[in-house]
């Protein structure tokens, strides 16, 4: 009998894992909650990053490479890395030729913008609405296989988790029909979550009401590890809201955006009447080679600072301001014209004329299932090697956000797109051999194991179904999101942290009282979401210890308490004194964070990266200034 | 501003059950949203004179305006719900689900015939593989502009749901489908099967069903120029047939594109 292949999740990874597949003459099933074409990777605005080098400025997929360490601060194996570095040219070609309208320079070729952590024109884009169009681009494609038969399309299906079978390896999953609310096993000799993040977990964010991570915590509860969860990325732009918060992507100040508060702190004049010389361009002060353009976590803690600790938000509201207004309108429309849209929709104000208002929001989890690699002596990638993106657990492969490995402590802007496609592309290969070498021995999934996974669902959903408690579990997940958004994001104690995972617990309690609000047989939003927000408060627990166990600051991840003082010199490597701290800080803080559930709390250990043993790139100082 | 909103939503539990309207009060509060009500409504899901009800089912994902889900019909106007503000509608605010396609329950329908149609008209660019073969064509960039409008269509179903020639009867495959094989036939690589799509849209409930009303342009949020994209391929649709019927020999004898 042909393998059969299951991937769940259509956004751009799960997509590419199909498309590898599908191109191989796989048969491969999706699961999807949504129509794979409303994926969260729409939301992707800015672009996609890759050496190109179009602009004369020497750039490199090594410059590539070393600008994704060093914003990662080192904490990730290194050759994933350089693979995605070196395949992004090449992978921005084939979306060119999928047909993805990206913005073209005078000679028609592709054209290329700033983004941050790095001094070269490297992000591809298309509009303000890369992701979109990426998305778009690789459903197509996959549609062109569904019409030929090798793909078929579970739509409004949920994974609730994989079928393990007696050697504890992934034989298949089990699936939730989300219409009919009908339960199935589905068996395969190999299965990718491509699955997203997890930002429903706090509650607001700038991800889709899709991205509650509950498809990784569930396999992180079956056994899978889940690898650096404290480390999640705050966006330094976004526009606050009562349901999320949307993002102003980075390629606004890419494109020559600024950040700014008024120099006097009382100052209540329209900021378009505010002098240049009044005005306090905070970031461009401190860090005058990357201005505007420091990595993410390093600018949301410099507008929290000087919101919080100095009182300085603009219009005595929690924002500062991002200046688009002396670039063209045309240029504007042209390079930012999505998120320009975005803005006037929402907030009712022209952002081409007016500053914007934003503030940091919680974006993206460079944290998730750890997942394997295998490299040569030469720190090349193997193709096809069936350990590329393998989870712990055999046949159970993860790409994409769910994956926690191309970001380390902090993710680049515009390596999101790529890393997910790079995930997906070498995550299809690697089930194949996979399916060839190792699961033909195992034969046929027996039906009796499909049987026990639909049996175990069908009875946890039926004790769902008759939860009649006093407690909204919407209610609960608000105060989950709430308490997240508070003591995890881009400041973090020890102390709010150990009472936070005390009221986590809390909330599991109350979990258990909860009421199902609805007994219905079609499209029980509420029954799954029940089932969703235990996997969420699972997740918000384990982020929360993983951030109380982790004593020092390292990318998002920043307890003043445990924070390197600022070096003496401009230069750090010259500060002997303030190297040795960084040296000492590095050798017992430079490992994985790796979280194994038990049912008393997760099992954390930090262990060494790999890769360290004969690195691409050996760790040195992390410093925009 | 108002201290309460007042919400009114049509409501089924199925595709064959009846319909109810249920109003629901709840409390004003600061960018409150179409999707911001909703979810406070879940968080308490009583009606407005005291009656417990189950949460209404409604789709949503991005929450803006990029990914289509939360499509659905507003004081009477189809759009996405997420970029409803409240202090912009009047209030008591109705909801009901799009009519012209299949219901699921209450806001939620299946757009399904929505992505069959970009089946049917070959909507995507027929690569040789993902292999490394080198950059794409070249593209001047006011192609490419054109091209971009046209790509930010997300298959919300706005343009079928106010299209009188859409109907549960009727087969006309909607503007979207027909604007998207505008989108594929302006790329120089799409351009070369240009042929198989604009036949895609020969067939009954094609490009010719329009019956030139054009509230789907102005319905879209996006903005696409819907109405130019049908004229367009309805004159290629013409010069196509002529084409075919011109080469009907070499087409027979295998010569021509298949």
């Amino acid at each position: 009998m042909a393998e059969r292949y299951i991937v769940v999740g259509g956004g751009l990874a799960g997509l590419m894992t199909v498309i590898k597949l599908a191109e191989a003459g796989k048969h491969v099933d999706v699961f999807s909650i949504v129509p794979v074409k409303r994926s969260h990777s729409v939301c992707a605005q800015g672009g996609i990053n890759g050496a190109v080098n179009t602009k004369g400025e020497g750039d490199h997929p090594d410059i590539h490479t070393r600008d994704t360490l060093r914003s990662g601060d080192f904490l990730l194996e290194q050759p994933p890395v350089k693979g995605m570095c070196y395949a992004a040219p090449q992978i921005i070609y084939l979306l060119d030729r999928m047909g993805v309208p990206f913005n073209r320079t005078s000679e028609g070729l592709l054209d290329f913008r700033r983004f941050g952590g790095t001094l070269h024109h490297r992000t591809a884009f298309s509009g303000a609405s890369t992701g979109q169009q990426l998305l778009y681009a690789l459903d197509e494609q996959v549609r062109r296989y569904e019409s030929e038969g090798l793909v078929r399309k579970f739509e409004y299906w949920e994974y609730l988790s994989f079928v393990k079978d007696a050697e504890g390896a992934c034989r298949g999953i089990v699936a939730l029909d989300l219409r009919t609310m009908q339960i199935e096993a589905f068996p395969a000799d190999a299965v990718c979550l491509a699955t997203g993040g997890p930002g429903i977990v706090y509650g607001r964010s700038t991800n889709s009401t899709i991205n509650t991570g509950t498809a990784a915590s569930r396999a992180y509860i079956d056994g899978a590890i889940y690898t650096n969860a404290e480390f999640i990325q705050v966006h330094p732009t976004a526009i606050p809201g009562e349901d999320k918060h949307r993002l102003m992507s980075e390629s606004a100040r890419g494109e020559g955006g600024r950040i700014w508060v008024p120099k006097n702190k009382d100052d209540k004049r329209d900021p378009r009447t505010i002098p240049e010389n009044e005005r306090w361009f905070f970031l461009e002060e401190k860090y005058p080679k990357y201005r505007n353009l420091v990595p993410r976590d390093v600018a949301s803690r410099e507008i929290v600072y000087v919101v919080r600790n100095l009182g300085r938000g603009v219009e005595g509201q929690e924002a500062v301001y991002l200046d688009v207004t002396h670039i063209p309108a045309a240029t504007l429309d042209r390079k930012l014209g999505g998120i320009m849209e975005i803005y006037e929709k929402f907030v009712g104000v022209d952002p081409r004329h007016t500053p914007m208002k934003i503030f940091p929001a919680v974006h993206y989890s460079m944290g998730g299932l750890w997942v394997d690699y295998e490299a040569d002596a030469r720190n090349d990638m193997v193709p096809g090697s069936p350990r590329q993106q393998a989870t712990n657990i055999p046949g159970l492969y993860a790409a994409g956000e769910v994956d926690y490995g191309y970001h380390g402590a902090n993710r680049l802007g515009a390596n999101s797109l790529l890393s997910c496609i790079y995930a997906g592309m070498i995550a299809g290969p690697a089930m194949i051999s996979y399916a060839k070498n190792v699961a033909p021995k195992k034969g046929d999934v027996p039906k009796t194991l499909l049987g026990q996974g639909k049996t175990y669902w069908s009875d946890r959903f039926d004790k769902i179904y008759k939860m009649d408690g006093t407690e909204n579990p919407f209610v609960i997940g608000r105060e989950m999101g709430e308490l997240m958004q508070k003591i995890s994001t881009v400041v973090k104690f020890n102390k709010d942290l150990d009472e936070g995972v005390g009221k986590i617990r809390e909330m599991k309690e109350r979990w258990k009282r909860s009421n199902v609000l609805d007994t219905g047989r079609t499209l029980n939003q509420s029954a799954s979401y029940v089932n969703q927000l235990w996997n969420m408060l699972e997740l918000a627990e384990l982020i929360l210890v993983c951030g109380r166990l982790r004593d020092e600051s390292r990318g998002s991840h920043y307890k003043p308490d445990f924070a390197l003082p600022e070096p003496k010199t401009k230069d750090p490597t010259q500060d002997p004194q303030w190297m040795e701290a960084w040296r000492v800080r590095n050798e017992k803080w430079l490992k994985l964070t790796m979280a194994r559930f038990s049912a008393d709390g997760p099992k954390v250990t930090f262990e060494p990266l790999k890769s360290l043993a004969n690195p691409i790139l050996k760790p040195e100082p992390r410093w925009y200034a | 501003m108002a201290d309460q909103i007042v919400m009114r939503i049509e409501r089924r539990d199925g595709p064959d059950a009846p319909a109810r309207w249920e109003e629901f009060k709840v409390p004003s509060h600061p960018n409150a949203n179409v999707i911001s009500v909703l979810m406070e409504i879940q968080r308490n899901p009583v009606t407005s004179d005291g009656k417990r009800t189950t949460p209404p089912a409604w789709d949503a994902a991005c929450l803006e305006e990029v990914c289509g889900s939360c499509t659905m019909v507003i004081n009477g106007r189809v759009r996405q719900a997420c970029s409803a503000l409240i202090n912009r509608l009047e209030q008591p605010i109705t909801l009901t689900p799009m009519k012209k396609f299949p219901l699921i329950r209450d806001l939620a329908v299946d757009r399904g015939k929505m992505f069959e149609a970009l089946k049917r008209v070959r909507g995507w660019i027929p690569i040789d593989g993902t292999y490394d073969l080198g950059p794409g064509p070249r593209q001047a960039p006011e192609d490419q502009e054109i091209n971009y409008v046209l790509s930010t269509c997300m298959t919300c179903g706005c343009c079928l749901e106010v299209c009188p020639q859409v109907g549960k009867d009727t087969a006309f495959i909607g503007a979207a489908a027909i604007s998207q094989v505008r989108l594929f036939n302006n790329h120089p690589t799409g351009k070369m099967h240009a042929d198989e799509r604009l036949r895609g849209l020969m067939e009954t409930g094609g490009v010719n069903d329009c019956g030139k009303a054009a509230n789907c342009a102005e319905a879209c949020p996006k903005g696409i120029p819907l109405t130019s994209s049908i004229a367009e391929m309805a004159r290629a649709t013409t010069r196509q047939a002529f084409k075919d019927w011109f080469l009907r020999d070499e087409r027979a004898a295998g010569a021509g594109p298949a």
